[in-house]
């Protein structure tokens, strides 16, 4: 693939009470233009989850060109739940392959804390099927504790291992200035907080937040290449899922992915792994040949994925910690790759890492995007 | 849920009705038009009754609008009579009695009322078969 990487940005993940969606948006657009040293693009396209449920605003690709100064620029919303930003930057690669843009401008951008929390419950429910799951009371936390219980019960892991990964996410973010929380947790606050779903406590799920981040992608050569950009689908919700503890979305695009970049899971140096509850992060890992499956606990346990272990993940902290502003999550992710592959990860700098993957993953595991990148280009 | 959402779906909300391909010799609940796994256009309409077997659960403590009032309730995944999954509240017991697994039957329950939209909304929920636990 010929795409690079020419300019970042992210806003700090938190809950932005005197800031708009599109105030958000347009500012992460505005900046990552800067730092690619762009005045404009030939298009944009921006990965939302929530913006029709909670905004009740739709047309943002619009809204967010407007708001940029950049009226007249083709701009688009693309959608897939908690994989919107990994969907959008999808869609944003697949223009530039095609020839027909030079530069494109990819934004993430989530705004929940314009509504409360059962209103955001019930918006992000709606990942799953809205008749047969979410009317009948079930949320999304729910699905995940359905598989965290039954996860532990199949492979007989103790819910403390699982729990790690909670520890772990918010040890990378103590030394990122853009996380939402900068807590050091311990098994024992994880498991001593109050349960959500059970057996899914709170201090396991991502939180409610707002942010937006954005990458200007160039056909231009630059020193970061993007080598795969992959998505596939799934059954939307669990009814059919022959195996309830893998994903075969997660399996079937990170094949596809290791296949374009000609990469195996052993030549992979960091990854960003979609852990928006301990239980999805455990699973990811497995799912994309990190772990043998229903070891990836006693692993992250074992300090194999710490900043100083053999595969370093989610190394500004994950949506667990740095934050899960839903749509603009498959952004940050690829954000904290670039830092990372561009030597500008401060404190928590890996060395030497060239090749770094992020999965993100849609509802429970209805859709999943994979994208490699490149260091050092 | 809308009124006229909830007016269509009431045969398959108060009722298990599967929709069954004779090619893949599947069942699906939700009820489907075409066979995922085939294609096949011509599926028919199964009654699904019998007994559920408890996959997994979980006890929902943060609940979506309209729901807050029956907080905390029980969601499971139960397979129904082998055939077909279903995302149900499990009811007339405790959390600490479940396991996975175990034998459930289907009954019927009010899922919600007051809800924005003004439905009493019902549907199948599970309970443990009597007997069939010990």
């Amino acid at each position: 693939m010929s795409v690079f990487i020419r300019g970042i940005s992210a806003l700090k993940v938190g809950e932005h009470w005197n800031r708009s969606l599109r105030s958000l948006g347009a500012e992460a657009g505005i900046n990552a233009l800067e730092d690619a040293s762009l005045s404009t693009v030939d298009a944009i396209y921006v990965g939302n989850m929530c913006a029709p449920y909670l905004q009740a605003q739709s047309h943002i690709g619009a809204l967010i060109a407007d708001y940029m100064g950049l009226s007249g620029v083709p701009a688009v919303h693309v959608e897939a739940a908690c994989a919107s930003g990994g969907a959008a930057l999808h869609e944003a690669c697949k223009a530039v392959l095609s020839g027909e843009y030079n530069n494109v401008l990819c934004i993430g951008v989530e705004k929940l804390s314009d509504m409360p929390t059962s209103q955001v419950s019930s918006s992000l429910a709606s990942a799953d099927d809205r008749v047969f799951s979410a009317d009948l009371g079930m949320t999304f936390v729910g699905l995940n504790a359905l598989l965290h219980r039954l996860y532990m019960h199949h492979f007989q892991v103790p819910p403390e291992k699982i729990a790690e990964l909670a520890v772990l996410s918010h040890a990378h973010a103590l030394n990122n200035p853009y996380a939402q929380y900068h807590l050091k947790l311990t098994v024992e606050n994880v498991m001593s907080s109050p349960l959500i779903a059970d057996p899914i406590h709170l201090l396991e799920c991502a939180a409610i937040s707002d942010g937006a981040a954005a990458v200007v992608l160039s056909r231009e050569k630059g020193d970061i290449k993007v080598i795969a950009s992959t998505m596939s689908s799934d059954y939307l919700s669990l009814h059919e899922r022959t195996d309830l503890l893998s994903f075969s979305a997660t399996q079937r695009a990170v094949m596809q992915a290791y296949k374009q970049a000609n990469l195996s899971p052993k030549d992979i140096h960091i990854v960003e792994v979609h852990d928006a509850f301990t239980i999805m992060g455990v699973i990811s890992l497995e799912d994309m040949g990190f772990a043998k499956r229903g070891e990836a606990a006693e692993l992250i346990e074992a300090g194999y994925f710490n900043l100083n272990g053999e595969l370093p993940i989610n190394t500004l902290g994950g949506l667990k910690a740095r934050g899960h502003p839903v749509g603009a999550t498959g952004i940050y992710q690829v954000v904290d790759l670039v830092k990372q592959l561009r030597g500008d990860a401060g404190v928590n700098q890996i060395d030497n890492a060239i090749y770094g993957l992020a999965q993100n993953v849609g509802g429970i595991g209805g859709t999943v995007t994979i994208h490699i990148l490149e260091g050092r280009c | 849920m809308s009124v006229p959402r909830y007016w269509r779906m009431i045969p398959y909300l108060h009722r298990l009705v599967a929709s069954y391909c004779e090619n893949c010799s599947k069942y699906y609940y939700p009820p489907r038009e075409i066979c995922p796994r085939c294609r096949n256009k011509d599926l028919k309409n199964v009654d699904i009754n019998g007994e559920g077997k408890l996959l997994t659960f979980t006890v929902i403590r943060s609940p979506p609008a309209d729901f807050e009032s029956l907080s905390p309730y029980i969601m499971g995944l139960v397979e129904v009579d082998g055939k077909i999954r279903v995302i149900a509240r499990i009811v007339d017991v405790e959390p600490e009695e479940l396991r996975i697994g175990m034998s459930l039957e289907p009954t019927v329950r009010r899922y919600r009322v007051n809800g924005k939209d003004g439905i009493i909304q019902y549907g199948i929920a599970f309970r443990p078969l009597y007997n069939n636990n010990t």
